[in-house]
């Protein structure tokens, strides 16, 4: 499914370089629901921008559903990104001034889908977060919880392969955040594999297995052995929640 | 996609407002001046009969001073006008199908009204040709025959405003106004009529509205009238009568030929020739034999009717513009990054560049059009202003400051092409920015 071996991404300025992932290698299989943790600037969300190709890097390859894509071009970029993956954003990235409804429609739009083929998708994706009543509300008439299970449906219309998750509860309080996890769990037993990257240990114990990323490298990376049991879990390092 | 693309323009629009707004007025102002600068170009560079371009020529015969041109920016130029007696042996040629002698004088108008005020009037004297030749329309009756102007018989043409304001608009064929102090029967009534430029007589310029009242060419020699128009002479010769000016060398006399075919129209050049030599032969004419028939396009370069201000005129107002372009790419610019997270999400999302592009240039192209609409009022208030602040000294204004459809048309082509030009680069620039860079500043 994501397959990524020796991976280097540098941010250069005009005096320094900074090498936000070096040697990164990292396997994940169709179905799995993997936590990527590790503290602030170890190279999670650059990890998480080159999954979802978002960026670009320097050295290594990447695999994506069995394609090479480390050398594509731009327009297959977007194709990708449109057609397998799922974006969920800590700050829900909702467009303010669209209703719910619009909001999931966006990625299907630049698909080029028909008007009823939308429909479907759309309001199928409201029913699964449990917002189809609320398809003509704005995000600011949400609640937090209620946003992100807005931007998951976004994330679940377009049926991805796999979604990647950049601190999904960040901004929701303990409640919310339960709910949002639950979702993403629902949508993983579903057979959609999730990457999330999140800093409470207690999110991260509820993957199949957990990947700690330090100064750009994976430092505590264990195959994917089996289907999702609470035993799998493996071994939660980089609990520190700072920003 | 072009639908989804106008409503995120529309929703683009609503969410910044102000931006919108003058990113609107910079190109609305743009436009406004470049197509009010454009309509009065165009009134003036206008040929109001085009159509007869081959066919219509001012006549003129190099009959001036062997010592100095006329012109002395243009020595190879005759001069604009006629004597009278070469105009009178003009009109004896058979060739033309129409021929105009012609000249502007005054009178006044008495329409034994009690109640109506005795008003001098401008007024034309000329063959009855001079209607048919410039195709000038009527709305009663017609022009006088050729007998009416042998005669000549007491018959005049009024202008449509005359007869309004004279006879309240009814068709008064038949009736009678007096003329200074002589009665003159109606035979026409013109319909609303304004060539803009005035090209059958730009002595008293371009902008001319065309006079109130027509009577036959040959009344001008009976009545002595004076010219209203230019007179030049030349020659040092005493003038102690009106027979003495019309026997003498000045020229005051505008002369046109219409013709039926090209073929006619080289025949009266070497008619026109033949008669210089005769006429050199009679100790006239010293200048070389230097006589010309320019058609309504070389007789509007000939008087220069768009001048060079004119023209520079214009190129500063698509500077201004340009400018306002400029300063338009700067508000786009600002406008579309203000949004940029919202292109970084759609781009995360799986648009591609393009579809940014195409986005963005969308809504400069509707902008572009609802400044181009903008300016269009701009513009019609601007003439508005235009007339209102010559109106009472220059009564002409009045008819060049009116936007035709070209004009209309020229100026949304004109705003369509500002936008794309103004949206251009920032549109490119927004397709080009790094999804993952605006994703958490969301």
């Amino acid at each position: 499914m994501l397959d990524m071996q020796g991976i280097a991404k540098i941010f250069r300025t005009d005096l320094i370089e900074t090498h936000a992932l070096r040697n990164f290698d990292l396997k994940v299989e169709a179905g799995e629901f993997v936590a990527v943790t590790g503290p602030s600037g170890s190279g999670k969300t650059t990890f998480l921008n080159i999954a979802g190709l978002l960026e670009t890097f320097e050295h290594g390859t990447y695999r994506l559903d069995d394609q090479d894509v480390s050398r594509i071009g731009d327009d297959q970029r977007s194709r990708l990104r449109n057609e397998k993956i799922g974006f969920i954003f800590q700050s829900f990235n909702l467009i303010p001034d669209l209703n719910i409804y619009d909001n999931v429609d966006v990625p299907l739009r630049y698909r080029r889908l028909s008007a009823s083929d939308r429909h479907t998708r759309i309001t199928s994706a409201l029913d699964i977060v449990g917002l189809a009543s609320r398809m003509k509300h704005i995000p600011a008439q949400l609640s937090g919880g209620q946003q992100q299970r807005v931007a998951i449906a976004r994330a679940l219309a377009g049926d991805p392969k796999f979604l990647l998750a950049d601190e999904p509860t960040g901004n929701l309080d303990s409640l919310m955040a339960r709910q949002v996890m639950d979702l993403l769990e629902e949508i993983n037993r579903m057979g959609t594999t999730i990457i999330m990257v999140t800093h409470d240990p207690d999110l991260a114990r509820r993957a199949h297995r957990n990947v700690q990323i330090i100064d750009g490298q994976v430092t505590d990376y264990k195959p994917y052995e089996g289907p999702y049991e609470p035993s799998a879990i493996i071994g939660v390092t980089g609990e520190r929640a700072s920003g | 996609m072009l639908s989804y693309n106008l409503h995120l323009a529309c929703a683009s629009y609503r969410r910044n407002p102000t931006l919108t707004g003058l990113v609107a007025g910079a190109i609305a102002i743009g436009i406004a001046v470049c197509t009010i600068t454009l309509t009065l170009y165009h009134a003036l560079s206008n040929n109001p009969i085009w159509w007869k371009n081959d066919q219509l020529y001012a006549v003129t015969i190099d009959s001036w001073d062997p010592e100095r041109p006329d012109n002395d920016k243009h020595p190879e130029r005759p001069p604009p006008q006629l004597t009278y007696k070469d105009a009178l042996a003009l009109l004896k040629s058979d060739i033309p199908v129409h021929k105009v002698a012609m000249f502007k004088s005054t009178r006044v108008l008495d329409a034994g009204k009690a109640d109506a005020k005795v008003k001098r009037m401008d007024t034309r004297v000329t063959t009855g040709d001079f209607f048919r030749a410039f195709d000038v329309p009527f709305l009663y009756g017609g022009p006088w025959n050729a007998a009416a102007d042998q005669s000549p018989e007491p018959v005049v043409v009024i202008s449509k405003e005359v007869n309004e304001k004279t006879f309240g608009g009814i068709n008064s064929v038949g009736r009678t106004v007096r003329l200074d102090d002589r009665d003159f029967r109606i035979v026409g009534v013109l319909d609303t009529w304004r060539p803009a430029p005035t090209y059958y007589d730009l002595n008293n310029g371009s902008l001319e509205n065309p006079e109130d009242i027509y009577i036959p060419f040959a009344w001008g020699e009976a009545l002595e009238l004076e010219s209203a128009g230019n007179t030049n002479c030349w020659k040092s010769e005493q003038i102690n009568s009106f027979k003495d000016f019309t026997n003498s060398e000045c020229v005051w006399i505008q002369f046109w030929a219409e013709f039926s075919s090209k073929a006619d129209h080289n025949r009266f050049q070497s008619w026109l020739d033949g008669y210089a030599k005769d006429q050199k032969k009679l100790g006239r004419f010293p200048r070389p034999l230097n006589n010309h028939l320019y058609n309504v396009d070389e007789w509007l370069a000939f008087n220069e009717v768009v001048t060079k201000d004119n023209r520079v005129l214009v190129g500063l107002a698509f500077m201004f513009l340009a400018v306002c372009v400029v300063n338009t790419v700067g508000l786009l610019l600002a406008k579309f990054l203000s949004a940029a997270s919202l292109s970084g999400l759609r781009r995360a999302l799986g648009a591609s560049r393009r579809d940014i592009f195409q986005q963005h240039l969308v809504e400069v192209i509707v902008l572009g059009l609802a400044g181009g609409l903008l300016g269009l009022i701009l513009s019609a208030l601007g003439l508005w202003g235009l007339r209102l602040m010559f109106a009472s000294d220059f009564d002409q204004y009045a008819s060049l400051t009116h936007m035709d459809p070209t004009m209309m048309s020229a100026a949304i082509l004109l705003s369509l092409l500002a936008g794309i030009a103004a949206g251009l680069y920032p549109a490119w620039r927004i397709g080009r920015i790094q999804p993952a860079t605006y994703l958490k500043t969301q």
